[in-house]
């Protein structure tokens, strides 16, 4: 029941049939346990590609990774000449999409290539082929198949530059690279038979598309008005049972959820701290006080010590400014701030509002090492982090208070600006 | 020698600075978000965005331009261990 014949009498691969004039000529790797070093998968995954029939001309939408392009080739060819490619359509040119291609271009020299605006460089340094010839489209450009047509959806940054989706107009099908993809490998390839594969669905919107959620909003508006009803990702099941539900959920998913909490004029800010003789902490408690005196910021204090990192990376995704205080030990911030800020690669935290404090005993490295990595983070850090050796007197815990009270006034607006001249700077 | 201020928006500040400085001399000093890489306008690292002032800044070279244009940069997108001020009123913030 179910079963979907993915091979022929002889065992040799073939297409499964999305459509009478549509065709996934995918592969399965259910070994995969770890992709991109940030995902696991615990059954695998699928490299989906498709082959569309028009009344003048075959399109490959997409290709595999380059190890399994052996599959691809034989279900490709079960469905059609190479003759016969005339157009060959790259959503994504990350390499487990992009692996078949130079093979594919020799087999069919014909065929036209179509890559986004953005994918051009990047086709460049992934083939090392100066020599390609390409079209790039943006959205609202089409191909014609004759009695089938390509139309293009530029939707940068799900989840590389590249990205973007291809929309079939006369069968209402979106083939959308990796946007509604997971890692989830079943034979049975449509999600109205495969198992339950909700948490590859989340789990791959949580660490391929979050940090993108701006972006993805902005796709959901291309994409919400098309009549779909039946998307084909990259990866994981093609939805054709409500193809709808996933785009809610995308939709939802990207959806800032604190607005509901706190009204439109106030922001928030979050202080991290942790502390191993109590310094750190009172400075940190110094910091909130100060931070509470200016009206509209919702401030919160949170010892690392009593929390772990997956919480706070879920209001740190929401907050409008961070601080994090931090001791020194041995010329270092210590391990759980390092294990917060390597965290944050999930989210978007560009130019959000930082600052950094701590306490130290001999040298003070922590919180210039912080503050760095805020910077690097794309942060703002407007006001220099502060320092105190060991513990603080009653005038290093008033300018904690200052600290505190000056990065909320920064984070609502309420610093005026400073004027400086080059002669005087350090 | 001609005068020209720069203003660093990401954490609001403004600088006067002489004609001919590069904005990585300042950036730096003031503690912008701007970050640094190579210094030497190879690896596009400190690609920063300005807002206003863009005619004051040098021309961006051929080399910095390839560098910009690999980087996928944006509309007035700049190298700020490039570019140098020629006067005027600039603003500037990190990318």
């Amino acid at each position: 029941m179910n079963k979907l014949e993915l091979h022929d009498s002889d065992g040799k691969p073939k297409a499964v049939m999305l459509s009478e004039r549509v065709h996934w000529v995918g592969s399965l790797d259910p070994d995969l346990r770890t992709f991109d070093i940030i995902l696991k998968s615990a059954n695998g995954t699928t490299y989906n590609a498709y082959v569309i029939r028009g009344s003048e001309g075959v399109a490959v939408v997409d290709t595999v990774k380059e190890g399994f392009a052996d599959d691809f080739f034989s279900r490709l060819e079960s469905v059609a000449d190479y003759s016969e490619i005339k157009v060959i359509v790259l959503n994504h040119l990350e390499p487990d999409h992009t692996g078949a291609l130079p093979e594919l271009m020799k087999r069919a020299p014909q065929a036209q290539l179509y890559i986004s605006q953005k994918a051009q460089s990047m086709l460049k340094a992934l083939l090392k082929q100066d020599e390609m010839s390409y079209t790039p489209v943006l959205t609202g450009d089409r191909v014609s198949l004759g009695d089938r047509t390509l139309e293009f959806l530029h939707t940068p940054y799900l989840h590389w530059p590249d990205t973007q989706c291809t929309y079939l107009a006369e069968e209402n099908i979106l083939f959308s690279g990796d946007v509604f993809g997971c890692h989830y490998c079943d034979n049975r390839l449509f999600n109205d038979h495969v198992g339950d594969f909700r948490f590859s669905f989340e789990y791959y919107y949580a660490h391929i598309m979050r940090p993108f959620k701006d972006y993805v909003m902005r796709a959901l508006d291309l994409i919400e008005p098309l009549p779909v009803t039946m998307i084909a990702p990259t990866h994981g099941p093609i939805l054709r049972d409500r193809p709808d539900r996933y785009v809610r959920r995308y939709r939802q998913l990207s959806s800032p959820s604190l607005a509901s909490e706190i009204s439109c004029d106030q922001k928030t800010l979050l202080i991290f701290y942790i502390s191993s003789y109590g310094n750190t902490r009172r400075m940190a408690e110094a910091v909130y006080a100060g931070a509470m005196q200016v009206p509209d910021v919702r401030v919160s204090l949170y010892d690392l010590e009593g929390g772990e990192v997956d919480p706070f990376v879920d209001l740190i995704e929401e907050a409008d400014g961070l601080i994090f205080g931090t001791p020194t030990i041995n010329g270092d911030a210590v391990k759980p701030i390092w294990d917060l800020l390597s965290s944050l690669t999930v989210i978007n935290i560009k130019t959000k509002l930082g600052g950094v404090f701590g306490s130290y005993g001999w040298t003070g490295e922590g919180v210039p090492l912080v503050e760095d990595r805020l910077r690097g983070l794309k942060m703002r850090v407007p006001i220099p982090g502060l320092r105190v050796k060991l513990i603080p007197t009653d005038e290093e815990i008033q300018a904690c208070h200052d600290f505190g009270l000056e990065l909320a006034k920064e984070l609502m607006g309420l610093r005026s600006q400073k004027v400086l001249n080059f002669a005087d700077l350090a | 020698m001609a005068k020209s201020t720069i203003t660093f928006e990401d954490i609001n500040v403004t600088v006067t600075v002489p004609a001919g400085t590069r904005v990585i001399e300042v950036s730096e000093k003031v503690g912008s978000g701007i970050t640094y890489g190579c210094r030497e306008g190879d690896c596009g690292t400190c690609i920063m965005k300005v807002t206003s002032g863009w005619n004051h800044l040098t021309e961006p070279s051929v080399l910095e331009d390839k560098i910009l244009r690999e980087n996928m940069a944006g509309k007035h997108n700049r190298l700020a261990c490039q570019a140098q001020v020629l006067g005027g009123e600039i603003s500037v913030h990190p990318v």
